[in-house]
């Protein structure tokens, strides 16, 4: 039997379809329905996180991820300049910092500076030093690796230009090279936000009073407090989608606005 | 080598003129040499137009004067400036000395005005409402003055290029070096460049301009020099380089250039 190319692919299409329906509906049939809605959609019983969730586990992750993303920025442009340097030290330390950082795990960051530090130094740094300081830290070998790709990213004219007006390299690179570097990052700069927004949920492992709660720790809390099973945690993921879906917008509005500029 | 001040006719401003001296000036890229020992002179006030096929080594020769090439061997004095020195201030001696690009190299994240008035305020120090002032004057200078508020990237190439023009104009420089400022333009928008050019010539600038364009040339510069494989091969008066070549090169040179169709054949 001769079927032409337009027949086979829509029956290939009904296949995939069919198979979808299948999963789905084994899936339907095998879920614990009473055992679910008792643990993880027991919405009636979560009043009680309001409005906490907001006014503390909101607050503190915002505020968690803004600190770690400053002090990320900033860290993140030291190195990549570094990286980007003719002096090879600086070339090495950058390289050495942006491979450590970006391979351990976040976790064991924040486990190093929440109790290592004390441990080693005898001081205690308020929590919001210690997440600051591990947040930072790790977003900035990230960072730096996007601002290096975004500085070399500019046309080597422009420094041409720029020196040729008589600008010391310094003077060029702020006001000219830095400028059109960031505009060129701010999507994936965007991105690394929503990383760090996710990533401060690890504070979790410090130990914090009720008040610096951030979402994840006020979620595991109200598992704790609410006999509602897992529900508060699927009301802490809402939350973080509350913040990362309109970022992830963000930086796909930035994408096609740099896509519309290009020359 | 002396600034004086040349004024001459038809332009109504006296510019301050530096000339440039270039002494057997060598450049390799690794084990390739570029500039084979060049010497050339440029007298305050002059144009001279750097000539040649493509690889010559023209462009690199320009880019030493202001140092965006190190040279390998050999002294460059630009104004009072002698920027072989290992020890020259190089930012200093960049103001006086302007350059215009093939590329433009507008910076795209600034408007035109700021674009002339950046470096006029970071670099000279400058008051915004000073550097706003001078920057306006030589926007209107190129004919491009109700454009000050436009992006780069709303302009049109030759608009362009007498931006960066006039970029280079706020420094208030000696010696403007142009990179074969029209290679990269739409045919039609060459000669509003050009004019610009003549002018600034006309004005007493000293002019240093690698080119294709012969009948400029021809008409503006007080000499053009002939590089071929990295050295000079014949230059003198504009009018004799071009209209009357003396050395083979030079004449299979300019034969392709102004009659580009014209097809050699052989004789038996």
């Amino acid at each position: 039997m001769a079927m032409t190319a337009r027949q086979r692919a829509k029956i290939s299409l009904n296949v995939q379809a069919g198979i979808f329906v299948v999963a789905i509906a084994a899936l339907l049939l095998a879920t614990d329905w009473k055992a679910i809605s008792a643990n993880v959609f027991n919405f009636g019983k979560i009043g009680p996180m309001f409005p906490g969730i907001f006014t503390t586990g909101l607050v503190n992750t915002l505020i968690y991820t803004a600190l770690g993303f400053a002090l990320g920025l900033s860290g993140g442009l030291l190195l990549a300049l570094m990286k980007l340097s003719s002096f090879p030290l600086y070339r090495w330390i950058a390289t050495g910092y942006i491979e450590f950082f970006r391979g351990i795990p976040a976790l064991l960051v924040f486990i190093a500076f929440g109790y290592g530090v004390p441990l080693a130094f005898g001081v205690q740094w308020p929590i919001f030093v210690v997440v600051m300081v591990s947040l930072g830290m790790v977003a900035a070998a990230y960072i730096a690796e996007t601002l290096r790709a975004g500085l070399q990213a500019v046309p080597k004219g422009q420094l041409e230009a720029a020196r040729s007006l008589g600008m010391p390299q310094w003077r060029a690179m702020v006001t000219i090279i830095i400028p059109q570097a960031f505009k060129i990052v701010l999507p994936p700069l965007t991105n690394e936000i929503i990383l760090l927004t996710k990533d401060s949920s690890l504070i979790y492992v410090l130990g914090l009073t009720a008040s610096q709660y951030e979402l994840t720790k006020f979620g595991r809390d109200g598992i704790s407090s609410l006999g509602a099973g897992l529900t508060p945690l699927l009301v802490a993921g809402a939350f973080y989608l509350v913040v990362t879906i309109p970022l992830s917008l963000l930086a796909r509005k930035f994408e096609s606005r740099s896509a519309r500029t290009k020359r | 080598m002396n600034d004086v001040e040349t004024t001459k006719p038809g332009g109504a401003q006296t510019v301050h003129a530096a000339g440039v001296s270039i002494k057997d000036l060598r450049k390799s890229y690794g084990s390739n040499e570029v500039l084979k020992g060049i010497s050339l002179e440029v007298k305050p006030g002059e144009v001279v137009c750097l000539i040649g096929p493509s690889g010559s080594g023209k462009s690199t020769l320009l880019r030493c004067v202001n140092l965006l090439e190190q040279p390998n061997q050999g002294a460059i004095h630009v104004g009072g400036f002698e920027a072989t020195d290992p020890d020259v201030d190089i930012d200093k001696m960049r103001r006086k000395v302007g350059m215009v690009f093939q590329q433009f190299n507008l910076f795209p994240h600034l408007d035109v005005l700021r674009n002339c008035t950046v470096a006029q305020t970071k670099v000279l120090k400058r008051s915004q409402a000073e550097a706003d002032k001078i920057a306006q004057a030589n926007l209107d200078r190129v004919g491009l003055g109700h454009l000050a508020k436009r992006f780069p990237d709303q302009l049109s190439g030759g608009q362009q290029q007498r931006v960066a023009i006039a970029r280079a104009l706020s420094m208030n420089p000696e010696l403007m070096l142009f990179d074969e400022p029209t290679s990269a333009l739409d045919p039609e928008t060459v000669g509003d460049v050009l004019a610009v050019m003549r002018k600034l010539a006309r004005e007493g600038m000293t002019m240093l301009v690698v080119t294709h364009e012969m009948a400029f040339a021809r008409e503006v510069a007080d000499r053009v020099v002939f590089m071929d494989g990295g050295v000079v091969v014949e230059e003198g008066v504009a009018e004799r380089v071009i209209g009357a070549p003396q050395q083979p090169r030079t004449q299979e040179f300019l034969r392709r250039v102004l009659d580009p169709t014209h097809i050699e054949v052989a004789e038996d």
